[in-house]
């Protein structure tokens, strides 16, 4: 690991001068740019050659890069000074957000600025592991039980905000990204068996929390078969299109379960299914190069981090996008309950690309704007 | 352990730790993708085939194509059964939210009936997924328009074309044609569902239901390509049916038409055969019915009022009409005489007017209470002399009788190609013993010899008796179907004449004799149906018969002299010409007619007119 340091610092030096002007980082560019070109090509076939609907993901894409190379300029110096504000006023907007849902009487996510629609639980998924890194960065490491204590209710109290909205898929994002940052600081394994005991026990918890439609999901993921045109319908037909997609798929735009309307939700959270139907098992596991690509890189920078909270930040957010990752495909592919996930830079809509980008922005600015040290 | 207070950064031992947890972290990422591969793995290359079948059986549907019914011509290439393009209401159940708020505002637009609904969700209880159900058949144009218009309110709902079986002449020939129906559970019952797959009617009666195999065809198939709604996208494959045998009949329509006519108001039945070939040139049943509202489901009421009618349209006369013969066996009693040697042609009896056996006081009366005199077979026959045949049936003696009567078809089924006829009765002492445990009794024989008492017959078998005479011998089966025909070709394939019997004779004048008492029934001075061969161009030889009538409520049995018109005996005419060339023979039974002679003569006349003039 350290060789890997020195090494890539003397290259940053000598060669890759340009990325560090332009706050940008060249692979997880390419990885990145990688998987919304496969992003595309797959959306246009599960949308019906919607140009349309390409093109209003163009835009999305448009602002998430933007967003992207915005925050890959600003100082990870300024973004640890700034996290206990953001981290504040994502809370209040939670708040808000739960107060209005509690008024109109109905599900709420949305925050109408009246220019755009805000998801404030997007704006947790970076807050959160933000917030816990800031916490834990100027204290020795590995964490005491009173950090332990803090940082869960730091990742805890959105978490459950966002569970009530109700986001589960969003939920499970943000408590693993609080997770991480604990983990990757050392918590001690005998706390992390405290920590596991205790989410297990407050596991009946969270089921009173859930909604009925959520309880469902759990259960019919747990026995698809019970109501084969119901409930499972969604794991059973993406089963019937992965699985009949082979080796080598059907082929771009002759996935018959796509094209067909036999795969619900296929543009959005079933969009995997899409891809593997058309593109078989040989197309899955190039997307799944590009995403490895971006999780080592992620981790890479991570390592690589001169401070602690830039390294646990970025480990964090590495680790997060994998579990973005494998929660959709393992939900798709039938190996999970069905939770809201997107697939990350692929299904189509939602505001999580600009969220995932600037995630992504984060890792480039703690990249590039590391103090050189002479070799 | 270190008091946590006093601790300060290890800058060194907290990368250290880092990077172990990232190790760990990246060893469990490996882990879950190579959980997660192994799922795609078995998903897509170990169970490919199973979820291959499974994507195939969602994508490709077979669907059943039903054939085109065979269309039914007259003789003469007259349409009598057609296939019409009509026009149906379907609901796809998967496609609609809410079925009774959709069939409510449907009923705004289209005229939705009760029956309608009630088969609609029979139907909709065992349905394939995805099938669109039949809510109305035979939609009108307006109908048509008014949902196209609202089309987009009614997601679901289609109006499918097709074609659905007309009878353009309406109630003629109603009882030879017969009528499809919709296919119900008994008709499933006999059916082969993988050729009735897709049909949606079936022959239910009459030549309809007896060349159900000929008409039908062979069921077509498709295999579709649909979407999840089931649409259908595309025709992968496709078998085309194989459409039913048009089917041209011996019936000749316009004669058919002229013979109904003749009846007028009487209620009755009249057959017209070609003796020559066993064609049946018309078969009538009055009063007949219009078979177009059966095809869709006829309404109840209206099916009640036909029901109930006391003149009984429904019933089949023709062919299940069992009436008495009455004087109308006269001429075969005569033949089976002389060609016994039981009487001759020269030999006379005396009628007083009544016939008694020996031993008996009873008196077996004679129609005509003063008697006919000095009668010989020739003038029995004409006159109508019940004693002569008194005394002839008793002289062969009823199993004589019974033997040679069924050489000229009584007591037996005629074979016509069409179901549902009725053997009528040629009573034998065997007969009375097996179904009635009793002897028979020498009365019943006299009765018999003028054909009552428990002597039926049906008017198909009077005709095809009558068309035996007039080939001197030669019993041809009766046939209602002449040829048929390939979809698609011109020709015609012909159905064979079948010979039942060749009936020889000691001595070929005895035919001589009997068909020239029947000509002098109709042309001499004192035949019974002289009125009707005053005028005519062509010799007619007949025979006229009075049937008394049976099968009447207790109550009215004892009331004879108050006799309306219900309780008058049936009038029976039998009949051929040209005497000399038979070209026509002709049954006729009037119900309640009184004598053969004044309505049952001059509807046969009429019937030989007009196939013989051509006269309307």
């Amino acid at each position: 690991m350290m060789n890997a340091v020195v090494s890539t610092s003397r290259g940053d030096a000598s060669q890759l001068g340009w990325q560090h002007r332009l706050h940008i980082d060249a692979p997880l560019l390419i990885a990145l740019v990688g998987v919304s070109t496969i992003g595309l090509v797959v959306l246009y076939s599960a949308g019906g050659r919607d140009m349309d609907l390409i093109g209003r993901q163009l835009l999305r894409l448009g602002i998430a890069f933007t967003a992207m190379f915005a925050v890959a300029q600003v100082t990870p110096r300024w973004l640890q000074r700034m996290t206990p504000w953001i981290f504040a006023i994502g809370i209040l907007l939670l708040l808000a957000v739960l107060i209005e849902g509690e008024i109109s009487g109905g599900a709420q996510r949305w925050l109408d600025l009246y220019i755009v629609r805000f998801q404030p639980s997007e704006m947790m998924k970076l807050a959160v592991p933000m917030m816990v890194a800031w916490y834990l960065a100027d204290s020795p490491l590995p964490p005491n039980r009173f950090q332990l204590l803090a940082s869960s209710v730091i990742t805890i109290v959105p978490t459950l905000m966002i569970v009530k909205q109700p986001d589960l898929g969003t939920a499970l994002l943000i408590a693993s990204a609080g997770f991480f940052v604990l983990f990757l600081a050392g918590l001690q394994w005998r706390l992390l068996a405290v920590l596991f005991v205790l989410t297990a026990a407050a596991a009946p918890l969270l089921w009173h929390f859930m909604h009925d439609y959520q309880r469902q999901r759990v259960i019919t993921f747990l026995n698809p078969e019970i109501d084969p045109l119901g409930a499972g319908y969604h794991t059973i037909q993406a089963e019937i299109a992965i699985g009949s997609g082979g080796l080598f798929g059907k082929g771009w735009l002759n996935g018959t379960q796509s094209q067909l309307d036999f795969l619900p939700e296929r543009s959005t959270d079933f969009i995997f299914a899409v891809l593997s139907e058309e593109f078989g098992f040989i197309g899955i596991a190039v997307l799944f190069i590009c995403y490895t690509i971006i999780v080592i890189r992620g981790t890479l920078i991570a390592v690589q981090a001169q401070d602690t909270y830039t390294r646990l930040l970025a480990g964090s957010l590495a680790m997060t996008f994998f579990v973005y990752v494998t929660v959709n495909t393992g939900m798709v592919s039938g190996l999970l309950p069905v939770v809201g996930v997107p697939l990350p830079m692929i299904s189509y809509g939602g505001t999580s690309i600009v969220t995932l980008m600037t995630g992504f922005g984060i890792l480039m600015s703690i990249q590039t704007h590391r103090k050189l040290l002479p070799t | 352990m270190i008091q946590h207070q006093l601790r300060l950064k290890d800058h060194f031992l907290e990368y250290r730790l880092f990077t172990n947890r990232v190790i760990i972290l990246l060893v469990m990422c490996t882990l879950i993708l190579v959980a997660l591969f192994s799922r795609l793995f078995y998903l897509q290359v170990i169970a490919h085939d199973h979820f291959t079948t499974l994507s195939e059986d969602n994508r490709v549907k077979l669907q059943a194509i039903a054939p085109n019914r065979g269309l039914i011509y007259d003789r003469n290439g007259i349409l009598l059964a057609d296939n019409l393009p009509s026009f149906r209401l379907e609901i796809t159940a998967e496609q609609v939210d809410d079925m009774q708020a959709t069939l409510t505002e449907l009923a705004k637009i289209i005229d939705i009936r009760d029956t309608d609904r009630v088969r609609f969700e029979k139907l909709l209880r065992n349905k394939p997924r995805f099938e669109a159900v039949p809510l109305r058949f035979h939609l009108s144009d307006e109908e048509v328009g008014r949902f196209s218009v609202n089309r987009y309110r009614f997601p679901g709902v289609d109006i499918q074309a097709g074609l659905t079986r007309h009878y353009p002449l309406g109630k003629l020939a109603v009882h030879a044609l017969g009528y499809v129906g919709r296919i119900d559970e008994n008709a499933i019952k006999y059916l082969d569902p993988s050729n009735y797959n897709g049909t949606t009617h079936v022959g239910k009666i009459g030549i309809e239901k007896s060349y159900e195999d000929v008409l039908h065809g062979k069921v077509g198939v498709q295999q579709v390509e649909t979407t999840a709604q089931g649409r259908v996208l595309r025709v992968l494959q496709r078998t085309p049916p194989v459409a039913g045998r048009n089917l041209y009949l011996t019936l000749d329509s316009r004669l058919q038409d002229a013979a109904e006519k003749a009846f007028g108001d009487h209620t009755g039945t009249a057959i017209a055969m070609n003796p020559k070939n066993g064609d049946i040139l018309a078969l009538v049943s009055m009063p007949t019915y219009d078979p177009n509202p059966f095809v869709n489901g006829i309404e109840q009421a209206d099916y009640k009022a036909l029901k109930s009618d006391e003149n009984q349209p429904l019933f089949n006369r023709a062919l299940r009409g069992q009436y008495p013969p009455g004087s109308t066996v006269k001429p075969f009693m005569g033949l089976a005489g002389l060609e016994q040697g039981v009487t001759t042609a020269k030999s006379s009896t005396y009628c007083p007017g009544f016939f008694m056996l020996s031993g008996s006081s009873h008196k077996y009366r004679d129609w005509k209470h003063t008697g006919h005199g000095t009668v010989n077979l020739v003038t029995a026959i004409t006159q109508s002399c019940d004693v002569y045949f008194y005394d002839l049936a008793l002289s062969m003696g009823i199993n004589r009788i019974h033997d040679y009567l069924e050489h000229f078809g009584f007591g037996q089924p005629s074979n016509i190609d069409i179901q549902g006829e009725l053997p009528g009765l040629l009573p034998s002492p065997e007969w009375k013993h097996a179904r009635r445990h009793q002897p028979w009794f020498p009365g019943e024989t006299l009765i018999t010899g003028i054909g009552q008492g428990f002597f039926l017959a049906t008017p198909l078998q009077l005709a095809e008796a009558t068309a035996t005479l007039a080939n001197r011998g030669l019993r041809i089966r009766p046939s209602i179907v002449r040829a048929e025909q390939e979809a698609g070709s011109n020709a015609l394939l012909p159905h064979s004449m079948q010979i039942e019997e060749t009936i020889t004779v000691n001595n070929p004048a005895n035919w001589d004799t009997v068909i020239g008492a029947m000509i002098d029934v109709v042309n001499s001075p004192r035949g019974t149906a002289r009125h009707i061969g005053i005028d005519s161009p062509y010799k007619i030889a007949g025979k006229t018969g009075t049937a008394q009538v049976f099968g009447l409520k207790q109550e009215e049995k004892y009331n004879e002299k108050n006799i309306d018109e219900k309780l008058r005996d049936h009038a029976l005419f039998i009949a051929f010409a040209p005497a000399e060339n038979p070209k026509i023979a002709v049954a006729v039974v009037v119900e309640h007619g009184g004598h053969g002679s004044s309505v049952a003569a001059p509807i046969a006349r009429r019937i030989m007119d007009s196939y013989l003039l051509g006269e309307q």
